[in-house]
């Protein structure tokens, strides 16, 4: 099961992206639990400076603004 | 070319070929340059069609209001469109490393620089503060970007230039920068990093992170370009809409000598007075910039229009609110004042210049 955490204050932008991965992993049948960090302090420990980001088990691999779909894709099935 | 290149070569199959989009974009921008060129005689029309003398004061607000409002609006499109794609090649990750371990003075004059091209969203405003002061950026150098990104904007430089003109456009984007850079030095030497919140100290995330570059193609970078118009443009229309109209009857019915008596350069108490007007006063520059032309063409002066201007921008109640979380009372009386003090500077000195 993939970990996937939305880093984000709870912005239009970090909801659009939450949303995001769980439509692409409803699309690609893959098995993972979103969680949505929204503590500032939280957020500021995976090291990011802009919102929302993503985390998929434990290594951060996008930060600021809406993510591509394919992106998305290509994170959850690595 | 090599741009090009890129772009052709990461083309998939099933998408709209790169050819498209380049074809695509050329034609916008000529039809876009063509409508632009014909504003004053349909707006001249519109005016016309309507049962109201021209020389009227409703006849000038109205001619005002339909020539502006395309203007305006076009001006944004493009301005945004091409700022987009050239944020694009900036990020607040990519700007964070570049200021690490710089030292006050030319870390102020970089971050100040790079507020302008670096994307930044207010609700980013606390993680990217907390990332760059955890990252080990002095607390001042952080000032002088937070201060840059939202005063000196694209959508304030691209309207103040369509408006105005370039020479207070480029005065604008000068006397911003050395607000950001002299105000972030300030804020700096006073030696304030006790004042943030105290968890704020705590963490020190440092910028060991580093984001994947996702490697955009060019066709990638005008899509970016349309996103940010589609967001931008989508959520500041209705200001400068509300703006124009401001603008309109400021124009149409506000008597030039009035104007002159309590905005000219001769009243002195003017300046503050715009400064204090601005500050809970929140829209963003595209609202704002309708309102200062129409100022100006009635005989206020350059400085105290400037003045009220950077205040409405820069000093706004709302950012105060979001930075509470990280910053202590106290420091964000300090921030007021110092970037206060600048303002007003600006005002008096450009009143005197401009005389």
């Amino acid at each position: 099961m993939k970990d996937v955490k939305v880093l984000g204050p709870g912005c239009k932008r970090c909801e659009a992206t939450e949303a995001m991965v769980k439509k692409a992993a409803s699309k690609l049948g893959i098995d993972v639990r979103v969680e949505k960090v929204t503590d500032y302090v939280e957020i500021a420990k995976f090291g990011i400076a802009s919102t929302p980001g993503i985390v998929v088990d434990g290594k951060v691999v996008h930060a600021g603004g809406l993510p591509k779909e394919d992106a998305v894709e290509r994170w959850l099935q690595a | 070319m090599s741009a090009e290149t890129v772009a052709f070569r990461d083309d998939q199959p099933g998408r709209t070929p790169a050819w498209r989009w380049f074809a695509g974009l050329g034609l916008a921008l000529g039809l876009w340059a063509v409508a632009y060129s014909q504003l004053v005689p349909l707006s001249e029309r519109l005016v016309s069609l309507l049962p109201v003398e021209r020389a009227s004061h409703l006849g000038e607000a109205l001619a005002f209001f339909f020539y502006d409002t395309p203007k305006v609006l076009m001006l944004l499109t493009l301005i945004v469109f091409a700022m987009g794609l050239v944020r694009s090649y900036f990020s607040p990750e990519k700007t964070r490393a570049l200021l690490a371990g710089k030292r006050e003075g030319a870390g102020n004059v970089m971050a100040a620089g790079l507020g302008i091209l670096t994307p930044f969203c207010s609700c980013s405003a606390v993680p990217l503060f907390i990332g760059f002061v955890s990252a080990g950026i002095p607390l001042g150098v952080t000032f002088s970007f937070l201060i840059a990104a939202p005063m000196v904007n694209e959508v304030a430089l691209g309207l103040l230039f369509g408006l105005v003109g370039w020479k207070v456009a480029l005065t604008y984007l000068g006397f911003g920068l050395g607000i950001a850079i002299v105000a972030g030095w300030v804020i700096g030497r006073l030696k304030l990093e006790g004042w943030l919140q105290d968890w704020v100290k705590e963490i020190h995330a440092g910028s060991g992170v580093v984001v994947p570059d996702e490697r955009p193609t060019f066709v990638d970078r005008i899509r970016l370009g349309i996103d940010a118009v589609k967001d931008i443009v989508g959520r500041v229309w209705i200001w400068i809409i509300a703006g124009i109209a401001a603008g309109a009857l400021i124009h149409g019915y506000v008597p030039a000598d009035l104007m002159v008596r309590i905005m000219g350069a001769d009243a002195w108490w003017s300046v503050p007075a715009a400064v204090l007007i601005g500050i809970p006063m929140y829209t963003n520059a595209a609202g704002v910039i309708p309102i200062v032309e129409a100022l100006l063409g009635k005989g206020a002066a350059l400085g105290t229009t400037l003045a009220f201007m950077m205040s409405v921008i820069a000093l706004s109640l709302p950012e105060m609110i979001i930075l509470r979380k990280v910053l202590t009372l106290r420091l964000i009386a300090v921030f007021l004042g110092v970037v206060g003090t600048g303002i007003l500077a600006v005002g008096y000195l450009f009143n005197m210049l401009f005389h």
